[in-house]
């Protein structure tokens, strides 16, 4: 197919730019078959905006006359406003956009037709393999083994090629445990926590049905991970109602009869259109101009975005709490949304290492891309689409959210800053870059992402761009962090939320003095260090012609 | 340590957020605090809330273990205690009842305070604001504007100060009765001049006009603040009470301006609710606060139904129009309630403070306060029931000023000189007592009792300890710090947000771990240690360089010292505990051998460590006793243990005890 078919009127010009807090500008827009561009015509401060036809999540179009009104809403929840001289050019616009931002085939997408413009340093898709993570667990551990049961990805299509299990559990004993759990996802490794070698396993439900089917590998791989004597915690990310339902259609949770050392915890976090509704609904308050209070804090409320805030959070505290003494478990039902919220934020409060850039991108690799989260069904649409597709769900953007709020209680325990929690929400949604496309590790190789797309961590590593994302404040701290999830200390995400409808400069302002603070007080160090040094050696000098 | 009226042992204090955390310890009873102290002498964990402080107290059914007294405090601190023995908790509950309502001013803890400065030191402390110097700045007296004596003795209106600004114009024969035909005799007086345009702001009480009286000379006290701005043709009349509020007041022959007996006003209604409406939402918003593990739409629903962040918006919105009528229109405005000194204090220093950036330094913000609180006759005794009165008139008036200020320093970050923590110790010592400045109703009243000789300021405490109170961010050569700040109006362009600084002050638990302005304060003093090094570094240099032949130096100190200097964040720790994030974890019998591991708690920088200096927070700091104040160190909060209690309140036992 050729974009051109779709583009009738690729340039229009004389339209007017309204956005929030901006003057309205004139200018000329252009469509391609990935952007709209709109570049101002004024001279003294030309300016362009660049809008992936893949982030619009709706629009609409108004007449007055023969004026034309497109109202666009972007998934990063930006809207803009355009004006188009002309009735017909203004159709044909409208259209196109919607056709071009509705695309079907994902290799239509822009991740395909992109070529960088930077000099690739190190290829990001290669940046956090298995292997490595393997090496590192193999240092402080010999109780694990990497199994390429799944190579093909014929056991579980939403597993990675490599998966890390119990040494003790041969391959066979893995197929049978598959055969056990939804979707095939036995249980594997998550995260070892050196401190006390516990460790934290991840899995979906097990299909034990109405009769109370039991499996004996499945007890015998989970118990693999328990010190002799001790017991370990399952954490269901379902209430045991919904647990217990889940029953009626083949699934289920682990009986205690036949999982006497684990004790089973329920915490209930929603999934699916109860998150996007919530989505919906809090994005539509943020953006109710009126001057209401009461309305504003009801609407807060209603959404029920904070609620789940703190569901989540609860959940993962309460996972790394158990971690601390015990070994865990987490699923939920298919073990792809919430089991991997808790899993990864888990992850956070415990192990310095993911609060650091790096270490935060190769959990999201881990925790997110390889463990299958799919990505491309729940990131389809944002806040303002009607599409209302049950596997459409904010999961992503709720982790998110999660760390900006611990991130908010431990200013100076995080290597990145908001910026960088806001680009990985952009990128989720849309992006020229492949590493959120496709829905699992399977997917992304049968689309020859690596071969075909330029990975985004190939981007973000890069000196250039790293700077933005660092957190001046950060440093090293080696310690357990358990963030506050009382309602007080949690708190709506300006950042995103209120983006596009607050004027940023006195909090970019201020963020950039605490830059300078920073910034000037590490010149000075320097400093102090090289006088010293230099008086030092003067003094040595003197001291040897003393001694002559 | 001090006479003690009261002293029980074996008193056990109560965790708000986890009952396995009580302390054991013995409670005093002095003539001016309530002291805990924690048995066991390592800790020393202490409480102590002076009696001021103290807004109710209850005593609650008497249990098996003993017979739980509830304490709350004025600065919402909320100590939960149980006494062994009911007549210990009944005597105790007597004397704390007469304790914290005392009956004569010279009860309070201000004329018993001792600094331990001299004389000379008190009264250069009281003279660190000098309102006259204020008017001075401002460009007044000019042609337009004058002092007035007319209210000397104060003759004329016995709530306002001596010394009265108003236009050239108004003769003592229009102030006189233009005074009598406004509520308790407050005329039309100047708050605020903006030298650039003339525009002004006046405040007076509501007019005594009833369905249709008129005061000649009032019209030309409004007339003549109109020709003091020689710029614009009219003024607005605020009145700053709902419309339905005003009316009802006509029939008790008061209520507000009509435009066709004024010649060239505007007038015009900002909805603040009455001091009755405010202290109920408080007290609703407190019992949120005070809620058990709230869900998040208990809390939200609670915060909401309570009203107060509309509350705290009106009075924004009302400063944000006259900062606005001023500044962008250069027109006068007169402000007014009922009697003129709550909702019109509130909103003149609101709209000064986005006015004038002098207003947002730390001095500037103590004249703000002595200016259109203090000298103007706020009433502090009445509405922070400083002497038992009628509860009635107690109202958190200030303590909306001051949350109007916090919301404002979280929109403009680089805007003011001064922290968070200053509002904080402000708002504590309105009614803690413990300075001279907030006492009585009125600068008569103050007058009459001699405050500046018998007492200390406030004003010269803070300005002494002002490093602690510095907002790291600012700078006065930043632009957010020039020119009229311009909040915006919708809650989605501009957050209000609970400020749990405040409300949860005690409970650290709640609050971010880290503080970002501790953490750049310390990089700052290091800064300022570093330059001055530098500078000691370059001299020797100079001086070595110039001396190569001469004998070596003396070895300094400096390398010693420079090691020291290191933003250590391990020895300013804190630690972190989880909460409770399930109830479930309890009954899991603990067969793990317990890993109190030390390096298991998060050691980080908080607002605790770094200020461990935190002055006088209880108001011991200058005491004899020489007790250190540990009380706003408290671990209150949700599972979060100062570093001092690591050590044995491990936190597995907290969450894994049967």
């Amino acid at each position: 197919m050729e974009f051109a078919e779709l583009i009738k009127t690729p340039r229009a010009d004389n339209v007017v730019l309204h956005r929030p807090f901006y003057l309205a500008v004139e200018g000329t827009l252009c469509l391609t078959g990935h952007h709209l561009i709109f570049s101002s015509r004024r001279q003294d401060n030309a300016e362009e905006l660049w809008l992936l036809h893949s982030n619009i999540d709706s629009i609409e179009k108004r007449f007055v006359g023969s004026l034309g009104t497109i109202i666009i809403k972007c998934k990063d929840l930006r809207v803009i406003q355009l004006d188009i001289p002309g009735m017909e050019e203004c159709l044909n616009i409208a259209s196109s956009i919607e056709a071009l931002s509705t695309l079907d085939s994902v290799t239509l997408m822009y991740p395909f037709f992109y070529r960088p413009m930077f000099e690739i340093v190190e290829d990001g898709w290669r940046s956090f393999l298995p292997d490595q993570e393997f090496e590192l667990l193999s240092s402080v551990t010999d109780e694990w083994r990497m199994s390429c049961i799944n190579k093909e990805y014929s056991v579980c299509s939403s597993y990675p090629p490599v998966v890390i299990v119990p040494k003790s559990i041969d391959d066979e004993a893995l197929r049978k445990v598959a055969m056990f759990r939804h979707g095939s996802r036995f249980p594997v490794l998550s995260y070892y926590h050196k401190k006390n070698g516990m460790v934290m396993m991840r899995s979906s439900q097990p299909l034990t049905g109405t009769n109370g089917r039991r499996c004996k590998e499945d007890e015998k791989l989970i118990n693999a991970t328990l010190r002799p004597g001790k017991r370990g915690y399952i954490i269901d990310t379902r209430s045991l109602n919904i647990a217990q339902q889940a029953r009626a259609k083949g699934g289920g949770f682990e009986q205690e009869a036949h999982y006497p050392q684990w004790r089973r915890i329920h915490k209930c976090i929603e999934r699916f259109n109860i998150l996007q509704e919530s989505l919906i609904k809090l994005v539509e308050a943020c953006n109710d101009q009126s001057h209401n209070m009461d309305r504003w804090l009801s609407k807060l409320e209603a959404s029920n975005w904070l609620t789940h805030i703190k569901e989540i959070l609860t959940a993962a505290c309460l996972a790394a709490q158990c971690i601390d003494r015990a070994s865990v478990l987490v699923h939920g039902t298919e073990g792809t949304d919430s089991t991997l919220q808790v899993t990864s934020l888990a992850q956070i409060i415990l192990d310095p290492r993911c609060r650091t850039i790096r270490g935060f991108e190769s959990l999201v690799v881990r925790e997110w891309l390889q463990a299958g989260h799919p990505f491309q069904q729940r990131c389809a649409q944002s806040a303002y689409s009607n599409s209302k597709q049950k596997w459409e769900a904010p999961v992503f953007l709720l982790f998110l959210d999660c760390v900006w709020q611990i991130l908010r209680q431990f200013p100076c325990s995080f290597e990145f800053n908001e910026q960088f929690l806001i680009m990985l929400f952009e990128h989720a949604y849309a992006s020229q870059f492949g590493t959120f496309l496709g829905n699992n590790e399977n997917e992304r190789s049968k689309l020859k992402l690596p071969q075909k797309t330029m990975s985004l961590w190939s981007w973000v590593n890069r000196t250039e761009e790293l700077t933005k994302f660092q957190n001046p404040l950060y440093e090293a701290n080696s310690l357990v962090i358990w963030p506050s999830v009382a309602p007080q200390s949690l708190q709506l995400w300006e950042g995103v939320f209120l983006r596009w409808n607050r004027p940023s400069k006195f909090l970019d302002e201020a963020h950039e003095e605490m830059i300078n603070i920073i910034k000037y007080n590490k010149e000075l160090q320097a400093k102090v260090n090289a006088l010293r040094r230099q008086l030092a050696e003067m003094e040595t000098d003197d001291r040897m012609q003393e001694n002559l | 340590l001090c006479h003690f009226f009261a002293q029980v042992e074996n008193v056990r204090l109560l965790d708000r957020l986890s009952s396995r955390k009580a302390a054991l310890g013995t409670l005093y009873l002095t003539a001016t605090h309530v002291i805990f102290v924690e048995n066991g002498s390592e800790t020393r964990k202490e409480i102590w809330v002076l009696h001021s402080q103290i807004s109710s107290i209850e005593k609650q059914a008497t249990t098996a273990t003993g017979c739980p007294l509830l304490i709350r405090c004025k600065n919402f601190q909320v100590i939960q205690l149980v006494i062994p023995q009911e007549r210990d908790c009944h005597d105790i509950y007597i004397s704390l009842i007469r304790l914290a309502r005392p009956v004569k001013y010279e009860e309070l803890y201000c004329f018993s305070f001792n600094p331990k400065l001299d004389k000379e030191e008190r009264e250069q402390g009281w003279k660190l604001v000098d309102l006259n110097e204020e008017y001075n700045r401002m460009g007044i007296p000019n042609n337009y504007w004058q002092i007035s004596d007319v209210n000397r003795d104060y003759g004329v209106c016995d709530s306002y100060p001596t010394e009265v600004y108003v236009p050239k114009s108004a003769t003592a024969h229009i102030i006189v009765g233009s005074s009598k035909f406004r509520s308790r005799r407050r005329f039309p007086a100047l708050s605020y001049y903006c030298k650039d345009n003339h525009a002004s702001i006046c405040r007076s009480s509501q007019p005594l006009s009833g369905f249709s009286a008129r005061c000649l000379e009032d019209e030309q006290m409004l007339q003549a603040i109109r020709k003091a701005n020689p710029g614009s043709n009219f003024i607005y009349v605020v009145d700053t009470r709902p419309k339905l509020n005003a009316m009802a007041n006509r029939a008790a022959g008061k209520g507000y301006e009509n435009e066709d007996n004024y010649s060239n006003i505007k007038f015009q209604f900002i909805g603040i609710e009455n001091i009755h409406v405010m202290r109920n939402s408080l007290q609703k918003m407190l019992e949120v606060c005070e809620l058990k593990s709230p869900s998040m739409s208990d809390f939200l629903w609670g915060l909401e139904n309570s009203g107060w962040l509309k509350h705290i918006k009106a009075i924004m919105d009302a400063g944000i129009f006259i900062a606005k009528a001023v500044a962008e229109e250069g027109v006068s405005v007169l402000v007014h309630c009922s009697d003129g000194w709550d909702r019109t204090a509130q909103v003149c220093s609101v709209a000064s403070l986005l006015l004038d950036p002098y207003y947002r330094t730390m001095k500037g913000f103590m004249v703000l306060i002595e200016k259109d609180w203090v000298s103007f006759g706020h009433k502090f005794n009445h509405r922070y029931g400083n002497l038992d009165g009628d509860p009635k008139e107690i109202s958190p008036v200030i303590d909306q000023f001051i949350e109007c200020v916090w919301q404002l320093m979280e929109q403009f970050p680089c805007a003011f000189e001064f922290n968070e923590r200053f509002l904080i110790h402000i708002q504590h010592h309105i009614y803690s007592c413990q300075f001279g400045n907030f006492l009585c109703n009125s600068q008569k009243e103050r007058r009459e009792l001699k405050i500046q000789e018998r007492t200390y300021s406030l004003w010269a405490h803070l300005w002494k300890n002002r490093a602690d109170y510095l907002n790291p961010l600012y700078r006065s050569d930043h632009s957010q710090t020039q020119g009229t700040l311009h909040p915006r109006m919708a809650p989605c362009n501009f957050l209000y947000k609970f400020w749990s600084g405040m409300y949860n002050r005690f409970e650290k638990g709640l609050h971010p771990r880290q503080s970002v302005t501790d953490y750049l304060m310390a990089v700052k003093e290091e800064t300022q240690q570093l330059e001055e090094e530098l500078e000691v570094l370059r001299e020797r240099l100079a001086n070595l360089q110039e001396s190569q032949l001469n004998d070596n130096k003396v070895k300094s100190k400096q390398q010693e010292r420079s090691k020291q200097l290191g933003l250590s964040t391990s020895n300013n720790s804190l630690a972190n505990t989880p909460q409770e994030y399930s109830n479930d974890l309890k009954s899991f019998p603990s067969r793990s051998p317990s890993q109190g591991d030390e390096e298991d708690s998060a050691l980080i920088l908080t607002q605790d460590n770094l200020k461990s200096s935190d002055p006088d927070l209880s108001a011991n700091s200058d005491q004899e006793s020489g007790v250190e104040d540990l009380s706003c160190r408290s671990p209150s909060g949700g599972g979060c243990l100062p570093s001092e209690d690591s050590g044995k309140d491990s936190d597995e036992a907290v969450f894994l005890a049967v």
